[in-house]
């Protein structure tokens, strides 16, 4: 066949059904669909993105607090803390923070006074530990300088944002969920579609098939021409998805806030949202053929 | 006309609307293409049997009962009977349109009945058929409704146009091509039905009531267009009331359906077959 007759080939199938969207308002509700599921996707996807990088910035920290009024034993009791902590395995870094810098960040809060000394403020020493198995570190870690000294704890930076972390992650589920149950409701469309479709045709579809057409041939009809509009749906949904989510980006941006900040897409999350309309075609299509092959399986 | 009948080496129907002695090459050409298939339907040899065949539609009584006759490959029969006698029913089992209650169908030496259902595309594509009803399709120009077999039977569109435009010819609606079954008369209508049902070249062609709209001259000139199919090999199975036109057909068989039963007035096509001579009872 040369692609001449290939094409002549083609708009004669196209032909075989009346000219015009077959599935009726389908193509309109797949966009409104598609819309939603880019939506939904894209902030699925931008909160774990956000868990994630603050996550990585916070999982290997802690904090050393020496809580001890005493100036002269808090001194000492810091400087046997971070000379047992420099010998633990566990600990990548020991940096002691400076009382003058702690001074300086709460006066804004306390006042001249505090950083004179008459108010006593714990000393502090950040860590970081080896990466992985964090929890059990800090348990050892604790128990250590328990040892030394009750009036020592350690507190783990992921412990402050895990309650944030664990809403971050139900929202992403709540995402993910409806992503899963966007594609449902638009495979259900589909298939309303596809059997109206097949309904309205079915005179073209008897003679077809009473001419020795198989089902597939049929079926691939229909599955061609509703994939078109759910093409059309789709990308109409996809487009109008992403100029929201860009003019969302760049007001997150122009808040300033770190945290919002954090909430920006890597690059594979764009593929993954890329691939949600060419996912819908192939769901619309699969659905579609699904629908046709089964109505005609019902035929002699 | 004259010129495309003597161009022996197109495999197109080189046969004018009138032309009741087909060229002999397009004769030839035709059963070139029958013997390629490795087919044999020339001769007495049996194309279609039923054997005790029964059709019952839902809980009704049976439509059909104890149905049994044999048409040979090339033959050219007639299907009478009064209405709702069930022509109509017999027919749509040989189209395999409907599967039968009980009974036997033989189509080119195969039991359909039994057949999976993914290889009756394949028979289908065998037989033509002109429904009472034309069945076109109404959102296709004449031409692409004449055009469908070969279309569905997946044939290069540059061959499709000259085997189109030759039929379309054939049938004298050379100039009509482009125009809409709804545009047509019943009598035009009825000519791309017959024209689309021929096409594709089928062993067994099927006709219910092909004249039941149309008088009596277009009656005699859709006939004609049957018989010259008839000798091309074609076998032809036609369903009518209309008594007077089957004496038009030399050589024709006839079966008569009275309430469901065939009764066999020629004695011919009774199967198996009644050893020559014998009287019909
Ligand atoms: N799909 C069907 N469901 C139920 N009964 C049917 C069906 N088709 C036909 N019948 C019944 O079967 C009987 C035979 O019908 P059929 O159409 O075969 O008759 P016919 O001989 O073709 O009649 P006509 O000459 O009027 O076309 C009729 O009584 C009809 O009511
Ligand atoms: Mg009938």
């Amino acid at each position: 066949m040369t692609g001449a007759d290939r094409r002549a080939a083609a708009a004669a199938r196209h032909r075989l059904l009346p000219e015009g969207r077959v599935a009726g308002p389908m193509p309109w509700v797949i966009a409104i669909m598609m819309f939603l599921t880019v939506l939904a996707a894209a902030s699925g996807l931008g909160l774990a993105a956000a868990v994630q990088s603050v996550g990585a910035d916070l999982a290997g920290r802690a904090t050393i607090q020496i809580v001890e009024a005493n100036a002269d034993r808090r001194e000492e009791l810091s400087g046997a803390a971070a000379r047992l902590l420099r010998k633990s395995p566990d600990v990548r870094a020991v940096r002691p923070v400076d009382p003058a810098t702690l001074a300086d960040q709460i006066r804004p809060w306390l006042g001249q006074d505090a950083a004179d000394g008459d108010l006593p403020i714990p000393a502090l020493i950040d860590v970081e530990l080896t990466p992985g198995a964090t929890a059990a570190k800090v348990q050892r870690l604790n128990r250590v300088l328990a040892a030394l000294s009750p009036r020592i704890r350690v507190e783990p930076h992921a412990a402050f944002l895990r309650p944030l972390g664990s809403l971050l992650t139900a929202l992403g589920s709540l995402a993910a969920g409806i992503v899963l149950l966007m594609a449902l409701a638009t495979a259900a469309i589909v298939v309303l579609a596809a059997r109206a479709a097949h309904d309205s045709h079915r005179g073209t579809i008897d003679v077809l098939h009473l001419m020795g057409a198989t089902d597939v041939q049929i079926a691939r009809l229909f599955q061609r021409r509703i994939g078109l509009d759910a093409l059309f749906g789709g990308l109409l949904g996809f487009v109008t998805a992403l100029l929201v989510i860009i003019l969302l980006g760049t007001r997150l941006a122009a808040t300033g806030s770190d945290l919002l900040a954090a909430i920006s897409l890597p690059w594979t999350s764009w593929l993954i949202l890329a691939l949600l309309p060419i996912g819908g075609v192939l769901l619309s299509t699969l659905a579609a053929r699904w629908t046709v092959l089964r109505s005609l399986g019902r035929l002699l | 006309m004259k010129g495309r009948a003597e161009d022996g080496a197109t495999r197109r129907f080189a046969t004018p609307w009138a032309l009741r002695q087909p060229a002999p090459c397009a004769m030839a050409a035709w059963q070139g293409k029958q013997g390629a298939r490795g087919r044999i339907n020339q001769g007495m040899s049996a194309i279609v049997q039923f054997e005790n065949v029964g059709l019952r539609y839902g809980l009704d009584s049976e439509t059909l009962s104890d149905v049994s006759f044999s048409l040979h490959g090339g033959g050219f029969y007639f299907l009478t009977g009064a209405s709702g006698a069930g022509k109509t029913s017999l027919l749509k089992l040989l189209y395999l349109a409907q599967r039968p209650s009980r009974g036997v169908i033989r189509l080119f030496g195969e039991d359909v009945v039994t057949l999976p259902r993914k290889r009756l595309p394949g028979f289908r594509r065998r037989i033509g058929v002109v429904f009472q009803d034309f069945r076109l399709v109404s959102h296709l120009s004449a031409y692409d409704n004449i055009a469908l077999p070969l279309r569905v039977a997946g044939m290069a569109e540059s061959e499709i146009d000259a085997s189109v435009s030759e039929m379309l010819n054939w049938v004298g609606l050379g100039d009509r091509g482009q125009a809409r079954p709804a545009t047509l008369s019943g009598g035009e209508q009825q000519r791309v039905a017959i024209a689309r049902a021929v096409i594709a070249r089928p062993e067994i062609l099927v006709a219910d009531e092909p004249t039941g709209n149309v008088d009596a001259d277009m009656a005699r000139r859709l006939l004609t267009l049957f018989e010259a199919l008839n000798r091309l090999g074609t076998t032809i199975v036609v369903a009518t009331h209309d008594l007077p036109l089957i004496g038009q057909v030399q050589g024709a068989q006839m079966m008569r359906l009275d309430k469901g039963r065939l009764s066999d007035p020629t004695g011919a096509l009774r199967y198996p077959p009644r050893p020559q001579g014998v009287a019909v009872s």
